[in-house]
């Protein structure tokens, strides 16, 4: 059971999944989101790599690793710029208080 | 001049005043001398009626139809194939019919145009001569019975429109609907009766009927209905032409402009009866001539009895034609055919002669017409006393006049009926009303015309009509002398009217419901199969009526005379005084006066039956019918609280308690919708979770 | 239980620990520090895995590059003056449960299936077979990356830029 093996990583990944939904459901601040947000992306990125050791694909799971790390930094800055306009039109970036929808 | 020609100008002269009537009523009101556009249509109408009467009667045999195919009601279920046609017929008795209406139409037009002066409703007048006319013209245009029925209605509604003209009085407007009602019930017998023969025979064209009858076709195979269908139209007749009992609207209908007396309540429309008389003759069983006979002589005998004391000058006049229509019924029933028709058109003129006089003289006295006020005026109004004296003499049958020819032959007629089948009672009543009429006809001209004046101011102001007024009047007199009918003077079964216009046509009912004299027999029914054929009177009727003329001449000549004496005594010369003889006969004295009764009678029985029923009917309403109404509608209250209780506290409760826990759970739920995205992830995470618990994977 | 085991431990329970401080740290600057640990935690997990590019992509990108935007984010929307970066949390509780519930549950999950292990060879350099990859197998994807980042950076700019 010590031995590490694929499951090691997965579960480290589920904890940080869950982590990260935690974060993202808990946190006030809008860049604290994004945070959480990063931390899944993270989680999802060590399973495409371990299920790319452990299974026989190559190394077609590091590319997808890739391609969700550079999404993720397009997505963070995306995220950043609306968080900058978000701050500017209401002077506060509490996503709680942003409750527009509700209306 | 061919057929189709004729039916075409025939049918401009129907349609004429229909159109004069609806120009003038829309347009009168603007244009106020409208009315000398109907004038000038009537004459336009006349003078179309004389060129087709002088067309039709060179060939006094031919009888031209013209139909069309109105709709037909199929193949109706047990019935059978049911056609309607609408159509004219123009036979000798058509034109004939048409010049009287037409003329005296023409002549009542120009006579209204000084008597009608100054009257407000001037040109309405005029468009309700004008719709008379047209309807009266289709009345004796129309080859069937629907159309009969139908222009039936329209003069009905003349008249009632024309006695009810000056309507403010409310003695015109209550004689126009006594007019009109009274009219109902005869015409509701003459409906059921058109019913009858349209039930058997699928038409209501009389030719087509006489047809199928003459071919032993009978309603509902029994003769008793043909006499009672015979009896039933009749009734029609007797509504609108007066007859015993439902005479009492004519008396009253004098309420309206005496002009229109003379038109509608003299001369044309109420001769309407005769001439449907005259046109369902063929179809007239024995029983249903007796019961007209009967109706026509008891009729005249009581409008005569009446006639002798009225002191109305239209009054007299009114009752005299009730009493000279019932001759024309009676004439009807005996048999005398032609002599009814005859008659028809000599009293047509004289009478409305009659009535236009005393219109003029109505007029000249201020609308005076007590002829208690008057007197001595025949120095004052010359051409008006002439005229209605050439007229009294005419409808006292005295010789050289019209009336006499017609009354003579009809007087003949009925001695002939009597000495054939017994019931001498009606030529009896015939020669009775012959002396009465006599009498009161001179009692009215001695007391309007001679003597001294009874009111000196009215006198004084009276003066002689205009000529508008005397043309009609000159005219008409000159019509009822003899020369217009026969070259005789004494008789007129020489004469082209009777010989050649006015033939009696055959009776289409079977044998044994005839009058024995007007029995075929084997000699005449080989003849009779011949087309055009129309000798049906035996010899035996022709022989009779032939050795009646004579004593029945001097009989009715005597009586005329002894009657005319008799007003001269009394009024003239006052060898008797009027007040004593009335004295002494006081119950039969009242009894005319008071008409007989018969409006009393009414008021007795009908009205205050009707009224009794109506006040029973209103109680039963009241309380039984409205009793069952308020109940029910005090059950359904009953039931409308316990449906408002249930409705308010277990329907509404139940409406309230769901919206209440929609409420309820809509306000928990309220709170999951934060509007936070973070909260909606929350939800997903746990949806996700539960969709895996669900569905447990491992 | 060997060195590869025990260095797996180390960085499972730096990558861990850092990453609860991250989503439980009052200090935003605290949880951007400790997500630093986080990602050099999980960018130790790719060495261990076999594939160090992705590891030093890891690090350049994320420590390198979005990291440094996320202060930077701190630090352009909270005043600097009257510091306010301390952030408050929301609805702890049920969070809590779900998550744990959901860590519980994947778990389990993880662990209970049956993996189907293959491991196939692993290149001592994988840069070489990447750059391969990227533009032979995956060069569409790659150009659309591209583009993608560029329409990224663009949008980004005009978002962020302040209207008049």
């Amino acid at each position: 059971m010590l031995q590490v093996g694929l499951q090691h990583f997965l579960i480290v990944s589920s904890i940080l999944f869950a982590l990260g939904i935690y974060g993202i459901v808990t946190r006030k601040n809008a860049i604290m989101v994004l945070m959480g947000i990063e931390l899944m992306l993270n989680s999802a990125n060590i399973n495409f790599v371990a299920f790319a050791r452990y299974g026989n694909f190559g190394l077609h799971g590091q590319i997808y690793a890739l391609f969700v790390i550079i999404l993720a930094a397009a997505e963070a800055a995306i995220a950043l710029a609306i968080v900058l306009n978000l701050y500017k039109t209401f002077a506060k970036i509490n996503v709680d208080e942003v409750n527009n929808l509700k209306e | 001049m061919s057929d189709a020609t004729l039916v075409f100008i025939s049918l401009v002269i129907l349609f004429l005043p229909l159109a004069g009537f609806t120009i003038v009523i829309h347009l009168g009101k603007k244009f106020p001398k409208l009315y000398l556009f109907e004038v000038g249509l009537q004459l336009v109408v006349l003078l179309l009626t004389i060129v087709v009467a002088v067309v039709k009667l060179a060939t006094p045999e031919s009888v031209i139809i013209s139909e069309f195919h109105w709709f037909s009601l199929g193949d109706v279920p047990l019935v059978g194939n049911m056609v309607v046609d609408l159509g004219i017929k123009i036979d000798n008795i058509t034109v004939l019919m048409m010049i009287v209406v037409n003329l005296i139409s023409f002549l009542v037009h120009l006579f209204s145009v000084e008597y009608m002066k100054g009257d407000k409703r001037y040109t309405r007048y005029f468009a309700y001569l004008g719709i008379f006319t047209f309807s009266m013209l289709g009345i004796v245009l129309t080859h069937n019975l629907l159309m009969m029925y139908i222009f039936w209605e329209l003069v009905g509604l003349s008249s009632y429109l024309l006695i009810g003209f000056w309507f403010e009085k409310d003695s015109a407007a209550d004689a126009g609907k006594k007019a009109f009602l009274v009219n109902r019930v005869g015409d509701i017998g003459m409906f059921l009766g058109i019913l009858i023969l349209f039930t058997q025979y699928h038409t209501f064209t009389f030719d087509t009927i006489y047809a199928q009858i003459a071919a032993g076709n009978l309603p509902f195979e029994s003769t008793a209905w043909l006499t009672a269908a015979g009896i039933l139209i009749f009734m029609g007749a007797v509504g609108k032409s007066a007859q015993f009992p439902l005479h009492v609207w004519l008396p009253d209908a004098m309420e309206g402009p005496t002009p229109v007396s003379a038109l509608i309540h003299a001369a044309t429309m109420v001769a309407a009866g005769v001439y449907l008389s005259v046109r369902i003759f063929a179809m007239l069983t024995a029983d249903a001539m007796l019961v007209i006979a009967i109706f026509g002589a008891f009729t005249s005998f009581v409008a005569a009895t009446i006639a002798l004391t009225q002191n109305d000058i239209k009054k007299v006049l009114a009752y005299s034609t009730v009493s000279q229509l019932g001759y024309m019924v009676m004439s009807v029933g005996i048999g005398a055919y032609a002599f009814a028709f005859f008659h028809l058109v000599t009293h047509a003129f004289f009478k409305a002669c009659l009535f236009l006089g005393s219109g003029s003289v109505i007029n000249s006295m201020h609308h005076e017409q007590d002829i208690r006020n008057m007197g001595g005026l025949r120095k004052k109004m010359p051409i008006t006393y002439l005229a209605f004296l050439i007229s009294t003499l005419a409808i006292s049958g005295i010789p050289l006049t019209s009336g006499f020819l017609s009354k003579d032959g009809l007087l003949a007629g009925s001695i002939a009926f009597g000495s054939l089948t017994g019931h001498w009672l009606i030529p009896i009543i015939g020669f009775t009303v012959a002396a009465m009429t006599a009498f009161y006809m001179f009692r009215l001209v001695i007391i309007t015309f001679h003597g001294k004046p009874r009111n000196q101011d009215k006198y004084d102001h009276a003066h002689e009509s205009p000529r508008v007024m005397t043309l009609p009047l000159i005219i008409l007199s000159a019509l009822s002398i003899f020369i217009w009918y026969t070259p005789n003077p004494i008789a007129a079964a020489d004469g082209w009217f009777l010989q050649d216009w006015v033939k009696t046509p055959a009776s289409v009912v079977p044998q044994e419901v005839r009058f024995d004299f007007m029995k075929t027999d084997a000699a005449h029914e080989t003849n009779a199969e011949e087309p055009g054929n129309e000798i049906v009177h035996s010899e035996m009727y022709t022989e009779a009526m032939h050795h009646a003329h004579y004593p029945a001449m001097f009989l009715s000549l005597a009586l005329g005379g002894l009657g005319i004496l008799f007003a001269f005594m009394l009024y003239q010369w006052k060898k008797i005084d009027p007040d004593k003889l009335a004295e002494k006969l006081k119950p039969l004295y009242k009894f005319s006066l008071n008409k007989w009764y018969v409006d009393e009678l009414y008021h007795a029985t009908v009205i205050a039956g009707t009224l009794a029923w109506s006040g029973l009917l209103s109680w039963f309403d009241g309380n039984v019918i409205d009793g069952i109404v308020n109940g029910t509608a005090t059950v359904t209250r009953f039931f409308s609280r316990i449906s408002n209780w249930f409705d308010t506290f277990v329907v509404d409760g139940i409406v309230n308690l769901s919206a209440l826990i929609s409420g309820f759970v809509g306000l928990t739920l309220r709170r999951l919708q934060t509007g936070k995205v973070q909260s909606y992830i929350l939800f997903v995470v746990f949806s996700v979770l539960i969709i895996v618990l669900i569905f447990q994977p491992f | 239980m060997g060195l590869y085991d025990i260095i797996f431990y180390l960085f499972a329970l730096v990558t861990v620990s850092s990453a609860v401080v991250v989503v439980s740290a009052k200090n935003i600057i605290y949880s951007a520090f400790s997500l630093l640990f986080t990602l050099f935690g999980v960018a130790g997990m790719y060495v261990l895995l076999g594939s160090d590019f992705i590891a030093i992509v890891q690090l350049m990108v994320y420590v390198g590059g979005i990291l440094i935007l996320l202060i930077f984010g701190v630090m352009l929307t909270n005043k600097v003056t009257n510091v306010e970066i301390k952030s408050g949390s929301i609805q702890l509780l049920p969070a809590l449960i779900g998550v744990v519930v959901l860590a519980v549950l994947l778990i389990m999950l993880m662990t209970n299936t049956n993996w189907h292990i293959q491991p196939g060879v692993i290149p001592q350099t994988t840069t070489k077979e990447l750059g391969k990859l990227l533009l032979t197998d995956y060069v569409l994807v790659f150009e659309l990356l591209g583009i993608l980042l560029l329409i990224a950076l663009v949008g980004a700019a005009s978002i962020a830029r302040r209207e008049e």
